[in-house]
């Protein structure tokens, strides 16, 4: 991959980032409530309202907040959260990990169950499984990650299957002196297994819902590109060889398949990082999407722009990463 | 045979899909349940009976045949709420999918056909737009707008334009190419008529398409923000506010998430066969 076009992306990136802020900016500043008068209760006097206002900048004109707001960002600084009163950068950055783990297993889950979808249908190419992975396929995309989240609660509820917790990131019972806030890492190196299970057993319904969407467009896309790679030249030969229809699809075929997969994959994976603000509400999972619901709730105006911001950087890293991995998965593209 | 298919009319060629029969007959059955609201329902939708609170369905033990479905937290008839919550959910849908198709085609004809600078400041908004988590973004201006229906209607259009806007960019350029779009620049007829006249008709199946899809979208968007108690106040039932208070209550009443979630995802399955449909019947590439 050339420098230049790596250089050309990054510098590309920088004018989407201005504009997400601009964007944020506007939007915050015509909220029509007090976020002040709302945090600071019915007793407060004029004057303290009034301090409150100067401490977080919202007496001046809207040209010089914007001034500052442009200014602190360029310095990582998102100010205080009102309604936690503490710096929303170290919020974000304590509860992040969270996020960042239920993520990446959900991804791992969704290719799992995808290329797993892909692959039986490959394997029975126009016989009545592959019909049936299409249909399910079909059924799990039209269905969003919300409501696989309430589902899988509802299953949970009536089949009162109580060993599959549906709130929380680890059970109450175990403590767990954390140094990160990546659990699940940090409970794999210092060998506490109790934890690990019991963060792994936590993660499987909320990874699940923001996995299942996922999986189906997996499934859909590598199971066309398997399909198309089972009618090359090299697949004949494989056949011609002896090899057996599962070792083809599954090994030869498949790694020729993967790249419109992992471009595609890696565009959706966006989706599946902004669903979290939902499962998480939902399961009560303590990551930044949980966080961020309750922000707006509370209309803490810091920590909503905080929050946003981040998450719109991590939706431009994941699709730069997407673009180079693309480039380098695809030979044409190396040295375009 | 192919080519008697091809020259049969398109309405009729529509009720011979499948999609188009089993989506647009339980839409039909929809349209219908909200219109007769008043009359079908069994009992008043906000009417409260703490008497009668968290009565199973009329099938399960302990039910009653008065409430169907049975009642929620506050008493309320289920079935009386989802009749009711149908015209929420429909209103929302067509005038959220009008609004962002609206937008969305108009910047998306003038990207497409106009080019140059026009289309790089449009594709840049698009870009900046999709950076957006799309819920977060929703959740968080219908915050800002205050709650209430036009505030959903209005986050679900300014969120989703994008949608269309990429879509109908793409297939006017590909028009713009077609001999029909030249010999009109050749006989002098002026750029707006092209684009209203020419251009947009022959992307107008596309945008049906796009436009089905786009309500069973704004569908589960309203019912999350209903979730989230952003959407309308509570004195009206939307499906999304029912599976909210039914998650709350989950444990002691799980029959109250049920009957909503099912009729969220029955009408976004309906929406999307319905879309899926038109598009094998409107589109001449497919349709071979």
């Amino acid at each position: 991959m050339s420098a230049g076009f790596l250089l050309k992306r990054l510098i590309l990136a920088i004018p989407t980032l201005f504009g997400v802020a601009v964007i944020v900016f506007v939007l915050l500043r015509i909220v029509p409530g007090d976020p002040i008068a709302m945090m600071i209760g019915p007793g407060a006097t004029p004057a303290d309202i009034q301090q409150l206002r100067a401490t977080y900048g919202l007496d001046k004109s809207i040209g010089h907040q914007f001034l500052l707001y442009v200014n602190d960002l360029a310095q990582g600084r998102f100010g205080t959260s009102i309604s936690m009163r503490q710096d929303v950068m170290e919020l974000i950055l304590g509860r992040l990990p969270v996020t960042i783990e239920l993520c990446v297993m959900a991804m791992l889950a969704a290719m799992g169950i995808g290329g797993a979808m892909a692959v039986t249908g490959a394997y029975y190419r126009g016989r009545w499984p592959e019909v049936g992975i299409d249909g399910l396929a079909g059924f799990i995309l039209a269905i969003p990650d919300f409501l696989w989240a309430l589902l899988f609660i509802l299953f949970v509820v009536i089949l009162s299957l109580s060993g599959l917790p549906i709130s929380g990131r680890i059970s109450h019972a175990i403590s767990f002196d954390a140094v990160t806030n990546f659990y699940l890492l940090e409970s794999l190196l210092r060998l506490r297994f109790n934890v690990l299970g019991s963060v792994l057993l936590h993660m499987v319904l909320p990874a699940l819902s923001l996995a299942l969407p996922l999986a189906a467009i997996i499934s859909r896309v590598l199971k066309t590109s398997l399909n198309e790679a089972m009618t090359q030249d090299y697949v004949q030969l494989a056949r011609v060889k002896g090899f057996t229809r599962f070792r083809i699809v599954a090994r030869e075929a498949l790694r020729n398949a993967l790249v419109p997969t992992v471009t595609l994959t890696g565009v959706q994976f966006t989706f599946l990082v902004g669903g979290t603000v939902l499962v998480e509400k939902i399961f009560s999972y303590p990551g930044i999407g949980n966080m961020a619901i309750d922000a707006v709730i509370n209309r803490d105006l810091p920590l909503i722009q905080g929050l946003v911001l981040t998450f719109a950087v991590l939706f431009i890293a994941i699709n730069l990463a997407v673009d180079m991995s693309y480039a380098l998965l695809n030979p044409r593209m190396r040295h375009g | 045979m192919a080519e008697l298919a091809a020259t049969r009319p398109v309405w009729r060629r529509a009720t011979e899909n499948w999609r188009i029969r089993v989506g647009g007959g339980f839409l039909f059955f929809l349209v219908a349940v909200a219109l007769l609201a008043p009359l079908i329902a069994p009992h008043d939708p906000i009417d409260q009976d703490l008497l009668l609170q968290y009565l199973p369905p009329a099938w399960a033990d302990k039910g009653e045949a008065a409430h169907i479905f049975g009642t929620d937290n506050l008493g309320r008839d289920i079935l009386s709420r989802l009749i009711y919550g149908a015209r929420i959910a429909l209103i929302v849908a067509v005038c959220a999918a009008l609004a962002a198709g609206l937008i969305g085609t108009t910047l998306g004809l003038l990207a497409g056909y106009i080019g140059g600078w026009v289309d790089q400041a449009i594709s840049r908004l698009v870009e900046i737009w999709m950076a957006f988590p799309a819920v977060l973004l929703s959740i968080v201006l219908v915050a800002v707008m205050g709650t209430g229906l036009h505030s959903v209607i209005i986050a679900i259009a300014v969120i989703d334009w994008t949608r269309f806007c990429r879509v109908v960019r793409a297939e006017t350029m590909a028009q713009k190419a077609q001999d029909y779009v030249a010999s009109a620049v050749t006989i002098g007829l002026p750029r707006r008529r092209i684009l209203v006249r020419e251009i947009l008709p022959n992307v107008m199946p596309l945008l049906l398409v796009l436009l089905t899809l786009e309500m069973g979208i704004a569908i589960i968007v309203e019912a999350i923000l209903s979730y989230v108690g952003l959407s309308l106040s509570s004195e009206f039932p939307t499906w999304g506010s029912m599976i909210g208070a039914g998650r709350q209550y989950v444990n002691q009443a799980p029959w109250l998430m049920v009957a909503p979630i099912a009729m969220v995802i029955a009408t976004v399955l309906a929406l999307n066969a319905l879309g899926d449909g038109l598009k094998d019947t409107l589109d001449p590439v497919m349709r071979k």
